[in-house]
Formats: C-alpha cells, sequence, structure tokens
C-alpha cells in the first residue's frame, strides 16, 4: 500500500512536470525554424516529450 | 475494383467478423475463460477515444492547423497519469455502488437524485449526439470517396430527400448494429464482455491500418520523415504548418484544448463506460495507464506527415484534407489499401456508436424513462410479472431515437463543419460533468441542489456560447445573434461573452461554461448543510478507500420483508437470477436463504443489485415502495459517521498494538536464540571442564591404586610416583580455581580491587616471579623496561596473573637451553603496551585465531602431554578488556610469537573529561 501511494506520487509529479513541459513558455522554446536530419524541431520535441512522458510512466509502473 | 457492392459485402464481412469476436468473448465469459481479463485489451478497449475524429479529422486538423490536433491526444495522455489516483478511485466507486453510466453516478453521490440523473442524461444526450452525427458524416463521407455517387449528390446534399440518402441507411444498419450487440442479453445488467472483446479489435484494426497508410504515404510516396518533411519546408504555407500559430493554434487554444481533452477521456459517456462500468479488475489500470497513451502516440505519429504529404501530392486540387487518409491510397492506384483504410475507419465508426449509444441509451433508459414510468405509477401498479422485457425495450428504443437524432443533426448542422470542430462541441458538453463528478469524490459538501445549478449553469453557457453559433454558422438559425448578441445587447455576443475578446470559440466557451459550472457548484453547495441522504452518499463515495467506513445500509432504518423484496427483484432480473443473488448474498451471511434476515444489509443489498439493472435513484424509489422507511435525521448520520470514525481510530489504535506486538515477538524470538547459544556455549564449557578434570584424575587414581595394590614397591618408584600424585592434584586445583575465576569474571561478579598501579612494578613482579621457571629451563629472559609510565588504576594481582600467564606460556614452548624470550613495555598514544616475544615454534594462522578459546592448549594435544589448563589466555583477555583494553597476538610459523596486550592510559581518561 504504501509502496502503491509512492507510485501514485511519481505519477502525479510526472503528470506536473509533462504539462509544463508541453505548455506554453517551454513550447516556445522549441517553436523554431530549424530542423534535425530534415525533421522539425517543434514534431520532434512535441512527439519526443510525449514518447519519454510514456516511457517514464512505464517505468514508474512496470519497475 | 472498388465498386459499390465490394465494398458493402467487404463491410458486412467486417462486420460478421466483429460479431464472431463478440461471439467468441461471450462463449468465453460463460465459460469463466474471460478473453478480456488483461490488462492489454482493457487498454485497447479505451482506445475506443479513437474515433473517425481521430482517423480522418486530425489529419484534417493538421492540414489546417500543423501540431492543432496533439493536444486531443496529449490532454489524455497527460491525465493518465493521474488516473492511479482518480480513476482507481472511480472504479472503485462504481463497483462497490454498481454504477451503470456516468448519469447513475452522479445521481447516486447526490442523494440518489431523479432530477439530477435526468439532467445529466439530457446533456450527455445533446452533448454527444453531434459526436455520434460526426461518425455518420464521416462513415457516409468516405463511401462516397471510395464509390463517386452520381450527378445527384453534385447538385447538393441538401437537395437530397433522406430516404435516398446513403447516410440514412448508416444510421439505420448502425442502430441495428448496435441493438445486436449490445441489447442481445435479455438481463441488462451484465457487463458486455463480447462487446469489450470485439471494441479491443476494432481499436486495432483501426491502428493498423491508419500505421499503414502512414508508412505508404511517409515511405512509399516519400523518402522518409526527412525528405517529406524538408519538401514540405520549401513551401511557406506548408513550413508555417510546422510551427505554433498556425490555423488558430495559438498557446491559448494549445492550453483549452489539453485540459478539455483530459476531462473529455474520463467523461466522455463511451470512455466511462470501458473504463469504469467495464472494468474486471482493478489491477487492469496499472498497465492500461501507459499502454493507452501509447496507442494515442502510434496513431499520431503519421498524421502530420498524411497532411503534408496530401498537401504537396494534391497542391491545386480543391481537396478535403479530412479525406486525405482514404483518397492518397486510391489516387496512387493502391485500391486495396483503400479498402483496409475504409475498413479501418469503419472499426473507428462502429467502435465509438455502438459504445456511445450503448451508454447512452442505458442513461435514457435508466434515468429518464424509468423516473417518468415510477412517477405515473404506471409500473409498479400494473404489476407486470417480468420487467426486464421492458427494459430492454426501452434501451433498443432509445438507441434508434439517438441515431435518428444524430442524423438529424447531420442533416441539419453536419453539412457546415469540419469533423474536428464537431467533436470539440461535444468534448465541451461532457466536461461540464467534470466539477459534479470530482468534487463529488473528494468533498463532502457538495450538494444536489449545487451539482443541479453548476451543471444547469454550465450547460445553458455551453449551449448558448458553442451550440447555437454552430446552428447559426450552418445557417439553420438566423445568424444575427452572432454578430448583435441576444436582444442586441452587445455585451451577450454568444462569441465574445461579456466583450471578452482574442480567444477562440472554443476556448472562450470552455472559460465562461466552466466559470459558472464551478462557481455554482461550489456557491450553491455551500448555502447549506447537505441533507442526510446526501451526507450519507457522500461518505459512501469520499471514504471509500478507508477501512472501517460505514457497514452496507448503514444509513437505513425500517422494516421489510424478504418475502417482499425477493419478488420485487425478480420483476427486474428474472426470477432466477434474483434467486440466485438472494443465495449468493445468504451465503455471504453463512445462513440459508429462507434463514435470512431482512435488515438493514439485505435492504442494501436488494437496492444495488437493482441499481445495476434500473440505476441508483429509480432502484431507490422502487424499493421504498415495499420497504416501511424511518427516514433518519441529520444528526442520525452524523452520528453514524462519528461511529465510524471511531471505529477507525480504533482500528488505527489495534493496528498499531499488533504492529508493537509483532515488534515484541520479534525481540522475544531473537533473545530466545541468544539464550539458546549461551546455552550452547554453556554445555560445551561443561563437556571440556568434566575433560579436563578428568585427565589429571585419571592419573592420579591410576598411581594411587599401583600404591594400594602393589605394597612391594620399591621406595624410588613409590616416591615418583607419589611426586605425580601431587603435581596432578596441584594441577587440579589451579584447574578448578581457575574455572571458577573465568566464571566470576564472566558473570560479572568477580571482586576486583581497583588501585593505583605501575605497570612497570607489575611486569617487574611478573618476572621475578617467574624467574625460577626460567632458570629451571634455562631459558634467558630479556627485559627493556622504560625508567618511569603513567598510573593506572586497576586490580593490581590481576595485571600480574596476566604477565604471569603470558610469560608461563612463552617459557613453556622455548626450546630447553636455546630458548629466549624478551618482555617490553612501553607507551603508545592508546596507552601503554606490554610484548612478550620467544623464539618458540610459533602459531599457525589458525592456532592464531583459537588460541584464545577456552581449552584450547598450545601444541599438540593429541600426542603432547597438556602443558597448561586452557584457560590462562582466555582469563587474560577477559582481564585485560574487563579495563578497555586489548590482548592479541602475532607470529610468523617456525620464528616465534609475540603476545602483546595494551592498556588504555589514564590519560586519554582525563583528556576525554577536558573535552566534556
Amino acid at each position: 500500500m504504501i509502496k502503491a501511494t509512492l507510485t501514485g506520487q511519481r505519477l502525479v509529479a510526472l503528470f506536473l512536470f509533462g504539462w509544463v513541459l508541453v505548455s506554453s513558455p517551454v513550447l516556445s522554446l522549441f517553436d523554431v525554424d530549424r530542423s534535425w536530419g530534415g525533421i522539425p524541431m517543434l514534431y520532434l520535441y512535441v512527439f519526443g516529450v510525449w514518447a519519454a512522458f510514456i516511457g517514464l510512466m512505464a517505468w514508474i509502473i512496470e519497475r | 475494383m472498388l465498386t459499390g457492392p465490394v465494398i458493402v459485402a467487404a463491410s458486412f464481412i467486417y462486420l460478421l467478423l466483429l460479431f464472431a469476436v463478440a461471439y467468441f468473448g461471450d462463449k468465453r465469459a460463460d465459460a469463466g475463460r474471460s478473453v478480456i481479463a488483461n490488462p492489454t485489451i482493457y487498454a485497447l478497449s479505451l482506445a475506443v477515444y479513437c474515433t473517425t475524429w481521430t482517423y480522418y479529422g486530425s489529419v484534417g486538423r493538421a492540414a489546417s492547423s500543423g501540431l492543432g490536433f496533439v493536444p486531443i491526444f496529449l490532454g489524455p495522455t497527460l491525465a493518465v497519469a493521474l488516473w492511479w489516483f482518480v480513476m482507481l478511485k472511480m472504479v472503485r466507486i462504481g463497483k462497490t455502488n454498481r454504477i451503470t453510466s456516468i448519469a447513475d453516478f452522479i445521481a447516486s453521490r447526490y442523494g440518489k437524485s431523479h432530477l439530477l440523473g435526468g439532467l445529466v442524461t439530457v446533456i450527455a444526450v445533446l452533448g454527444v449526439i453531434p459526436y455520434i452525427a460526426l461518425q455518420l458524416k464521416a462513415l457516409s463521407g468516405s463511401f462516397a470517396i471510395l464509390v463517386p455517387p452520381d450527378d445527384v449528390v453534385a447538385s447538393g446534399r441538401g437537395a437530397l430527400p433522406w430516404l435516398a440518402d446513403t447516410t440514412f441507411y448508416v444510421a439505420l444498419s448502425m442502430a441495428a448494429f448496435t441493438i445486436l450487440f449490445g441489447t442481445r442479453h435479455l438481463d441488462a445488467t451484465e457487463r458486455h464482455e463480447g462487446l469489450v472483446a470485439a471494441i479491443a479489435f476494432e481499436s486495432l484494426v483501426k491502428l493498423v491500418a491508419f500505421v499503414a497508410v502512414g508508412v505508404f504515404v511517409t515511405f512509399g510516396l516519400f523518402d522518409g520523415f526527412g525528405d517529406l518533411f524538408s519538401r514540405a519546408a520549401r513551401e511557406p504555407q506548408l513550413q508555417a504548418l510546422m510551427r505554433m500559430g498556425a490555423g488558430g493554434n495559438g498557446y491559448a487554444n494549445w492550453f483549452a484544448l489539453t485540459l478539455l481533452s483530459m476531462l473529455a477521456v474520463m467523461f466522455l459517456p463511451r470512455q466511462f463506460q470501458v473504463t469504469v462500468v467495464e472494468n474486471v479488475n482493478e489491477n487492469h489500470l496499472r498497465r492500461a495507464i501507459w499502454l493507452f497513451p501509447l496507442y494515442l502516440l502510434l496513431i499520431n505519429v503519421f498524421v502530420l506527415p498524411i497532411a503534408l504529404g496530401g498537401l504537396m501530392l494534391f497542391a491545386g486540387q480543391q481537396v478535403d484534407a479530412d479525406t486525405f487518409v482514404l483518397r492518397l491510397p486510391m489516387v496512387f492506384g493502391h485500391d486495396w489499401l483503400a479498402l483496409v483504410v475504409f475498413i479501418g475507419g469503419l472499426s473507428a465508426a462502429t467502435g465509438m456508436i455502438v459504445v456511445e449509444t450503448i451508454a447512452l441509451s442505458t442513461m435514457v433508459c435508466n434515468d429518464l424513462v424509468m423516473p417518468l414510468l415510477l412517477r405515473y405509477r404506471w409500473l409498479a401498479l400494473q404489476g407486470q410479472e417480468d420487467v426486464s422485457g421492458v427494459l430492454l425495450g426501452i434501451r433498443r428504443g432509445a438507441i434508434v431515437l439517438i441515431l435518428l437524432l444524430a442524423y438529424l443533426y447531420f442533416r441539419l448542422a453536419g453539412e457546415a463543419h469540419a469533423l474536428v470542430s464537431i467533436g470539440l462541441i461535444s468534448f465541451a458538453a461532457v466536461a461540464q460533468f467534470a466539477p459534479a463528478m470530482l468534487g463529488g469524490m473528494y468533498w463532502r459538501g457538495g450538494t444536489r441542489a449545487g451539482a443541479v445549478a453548476g451543471l444547469s449553469a454550465g450547460f445553458a453557457v455551453w449551449l448558448y456560447t458553442l451550440l447555437l453559433p454552430s446552428f447559426a454558422k450552418s445557417g439553420w438559425l438566423p445568424g444575427d445573434f452572432l454578430q448583435n448578441g441576444l436582444f442586441g445587447l452587445d455585451l451577450l455576443r454568444p462569441q465574445e461573452l461579456f466583450g471578452m475578446q482574442g480567444l477562440d470559440p472554443l476556448a472562450h466557451s470552455l472559460f465562461w461554461s466552466m466559470l459558472a459550472n464551478l462557481g455554482a457548484y461550489v456557491w450553491v453547495s455551500l448555502m447549506r448543510q447537505p441533507t442526510a441522504l446526501e451526507a450519507g452518499q457522500a461518505t459512501l463515495f469520499v471514504d471509500v478507500f478507508k477501512q472501517g467506513r460505514p457497514s452496507d445500509g448503514a444509513f437505513w432504518r425500517g422494516s421489510a420483508q424478504v418475502g417482499d423484496l425477493l419478488p420485487l427483484l425478480g420483476r427486474f432480473l428474472g426470477r432466477e437470477r434474483a434467486a440466485n443473488a438472494f443465495d449468493e448474498y445468504a451465503r455471504t451471511r453463512g445462513v440459508s436463504r429462507e434463514a435470512l434476515q431482512a435488515d438493514a444489509g439485505l435492504v442494501h443489498f436488494a437496492e444495488t443489485t437493482l441499481a445495476g439493472a434500473i440505476g441508483s435513484a429509480s432502484a431507490r424509489v422502487i424499493v421504498a415502495s415495499v420497504v416501511q422507511e424511518e427516514p433518519l435525521g441529520l444528526d442520525e448520520v452524523m452520528n453514524i459517521l462519528d461511529e465510524a470514525s471511531q471505529v477507525r481510530a480504533y482500528s488505527r489504535r489495534l493496528e498499531q498494538k499488533s504492529r508493537e506486538l509483532e515488534e515484541a515477538t520479534r525481540e522475544l524470538r531473537s533473545a530466545n536464540e541468544r539464550l539458546k547459544e549461551l546455552d550452547r556455549l554453556k554445555d560445551d564449557f561443561m563437556s571440556s571442564v568434566t575433560h579436563e578434570l578428568r585427565t589429571p584424575l585419571t592419573s592420579i587414581r591410576a598411581f594411587s591404586e599401583m600404591l594400594l595394590e602393589d605394597p612391594d614397591i620399591d621406595v624410588e618408584d613409590r616416591q615418583r610416583f607419589l611426586g605425580i600424585i601431587v603435581s596432578e592434584t596441584e594441577r587440579l586445583t589451579r584447574l578448578v580455581n581457575q574455572v571458577l575465576d573465568m566464571a566470576k569474571i564472566e558473570s560479572g561478579h568477580a571482586d576486583w580491587v581497583d588501585d593505583e598501579v605501575s605497570l612497570l612494578d607489575v611486569v617487574e613482579q611478573g618476572a621475578a616471579a617467574t624467574s625460577q621457571l626460567f632458570r629451571d629451563k634455562g631459558v634467558a629472559l630479556e627485559m627493556s623496561l622504560p625508567p618511569a609510565v603513567p598510573a593506572l588504576l586497576a586490580d593490581r594481582d590481576r595485571l600480574v596473573q596476566v604477565v604471569l600467564n603470558l610469560l608461563s606460556n612463552a617459557v613453556k614452548f622455548v626450546a630447553r637451553g636455546s630458548g629466549q624470550v624478551r618482555l617490553s613495555l612501553h607507551e603508545t598514544g592508546e596507552g601503554l603496551q606490554v610484548d612478550v616475544s620467544d623464539n618458540g615454534p610459533g602459531l599457525t594462522p589458525e592456532e592464531q585465531r583459537v588460541v584464545f578459546e577456552k581449552f584450547r592448549q598450545g601444541g599438540n594435544t593429541m600426542t603432547d602431554k597438556p602443558q597448561g589448563t586452557g584457560l590462562g589466555l582466555p582469563i587474560s583477555r577477559q582481564i585485560v578488556e574487563h579495563y578497555g583494553g586489548r590482548l592479541w597476538v602475532e607470529s610468523v610459523p617456525g620464528e616465534g610469537a609475540t603476545f602483546s596486550f595494551l592498556m588504555p592510559c589514564g590519560k586519554s581518561a582525563v583528556r576525554k573529561e577536558d573535552a566534556g
């Protein structure tokens, strides 16, 4: 039970952190005319954060 | 190749396949080997979130606003992280209260209110109908692309009579499909295992189909992501799509959409259905929390590439971006892929329509129609034997009605909008449930009046700022109130309410409706105390995880008869099922059905069982019709809650006590083990001691017997024998003394006569006492002593005993004549150290380890005659350690040994006192 609450708290922290990463001030840092291997920075950043977020959730829950 | 009949046949075959999956799922469920009892299937069923809106509409949105489609899926991804707490609680509440729909949830929480249940149902139906219309539009649209219709359509759909409209038939066939799927069983209470299996299967199909198109466009038509994006970047208007701000996708809108979709993924009726009602096992949530977002990510990776690819390849042509997914494979001659895409779209649409209409029809039946029937006493008085058929009929009627309403919306307003904006109208509607739902789960103070006020206010604002403008834009309503506001008041312009500008219509509506909703909910709730019923239900919801919460039926008082309750249940559930349910309940109580008492627990059980079929509010009314309830006052409810919290406190204290008890038990166990160990040591010691005593005794006895039995022994032998007897007796005495000494020291009963002593004197005294030994054996004793050393506070005789012991040991083991022993005393940082070195045979590491154990003799005890008692070194070590010192040995075999002991000096003690 204690472990479960800790997992839950980690997920809440991840939620807050994740929301900040894909919201206005941080997001605008990556809204630039640069690309990486042809792929636009904004697209790369949003989907990268998205994937990392899922990976971290999986890690927190399944470890 | 793709003619109308082919496509209709393919769709038909696909739907048959779905039935097969559902049939298989139901069969397995009946056999008790559920296929959906699996977190992956559960996560896939959650993906019913992705409808044709995602499937076709996301690309359309991406084509106009770049990443503007992302928040709709990013929101759920973020929100599921909170599900560990929020959704788990919702699922648990749903299970314990037999919640069947979101309307039931809210109605039950706020005192099983018919009014609230009805209100939520109306909002859900009105809010979600555009969303269902969207599916119909997408389905008929995709069909029209594959099989270009005759010129009738070219003249405009508005002119088309509805009987000739394919969408109408799509709607009807969907209704039939849903009825067959969701209401096949006569009992309306069970979860739909087969349905969930089919939904999960559909989620797989649409994912595979969409990814297939994505791969085809990205890697088939272009040369991978890099190529596609860099070619798009050469065109300025496409370049703009890779940045924020494209097509109204500003940060405020982004934020609003994220928030909105976070709420929608929890409160859309179909999401509530699959997540809460159809949940088999709470533990499935764990994996779904990351699998479901993973699904969302996968289905979205290719959205922007497809949109950009479509825009580049169809440049200059008038092609609706909502249709890119389907048109791209077709135009490039991959008919089979187009068919797969069509089937994927069919999956997305049917999944959504089936689950959504089932959820809505349950609400309409339980929270709208049943209360009306009950109110007019039609059902209760007519006394039909079995009304479960009626229930099913109501649900089927509701399904048809909902789909016809959706078709109507499609005819009236659907044509004017892109897929996405229709969907967002629905999202904003269901977001209105958030305050009443979340508030109800975490705040005891929310009341029925508050929830009604909040929902009504939020719904009214949504209607005025979002739904009516959408009608107005489609020309169905006069549009002038959009420009001039209601009654010509500028402040009442629906999309610039009170002059608020700069937000897009959706964010604008979300802000005002949420403000009105939350404000009214909290304000009205705080106007007065909750009633007894509200307080009781609030506790059942808010404290669902707490131990020692009020028992089932704690808030009910009155009298009832089993003979009334059982037939009542039988009318709604079927007689057999009702009897089984009662038997089951009786078993948990440990009595037979005949012996069941119609107490509060049974009434509660009957009511929740009934709630699973007809909703909590109706169940309450129906059960109340056969039992005599004494209404509880708020005071009494508060008393029960108090009792519950006392029970909680008791149970906490009990837990603490049991923890303490466990702790004590553990300590006792370890103490016991230590005692056992000591006991074993004592036994070893006793057997060693007796063994050591027996050796001298045996020789004394042998020689005495010789002297006794043979009087003719000559004097010389007699003298020798007597000498041996005397020396063995001395050894015996010494041994007994040492054993006693050892025992005393170990038990702490030894007398220590502490006085100021100089270790120099001690060493000299020891040397003097052993000088005869050295002389006898011809061993040289070399001493190196400092002129003076600090005095110690210790027992002089005991220290002498240590020095004596070390010296006599040394002399014992060196060779006669050539032996050398060195005795030195010097001051070290830690204290005074005495070393006794010899040039004897030395000790092996193994011997060094055991030499301080009791009864370990130096040398080989098997062959040599024992030369000591084996207690000297252990006693010496005890003495030195008593004063906080150390006694140890260093030795190299063959080169002698050095026994040293160190006595801490008085100085260190003095220093410590200074510091302290």
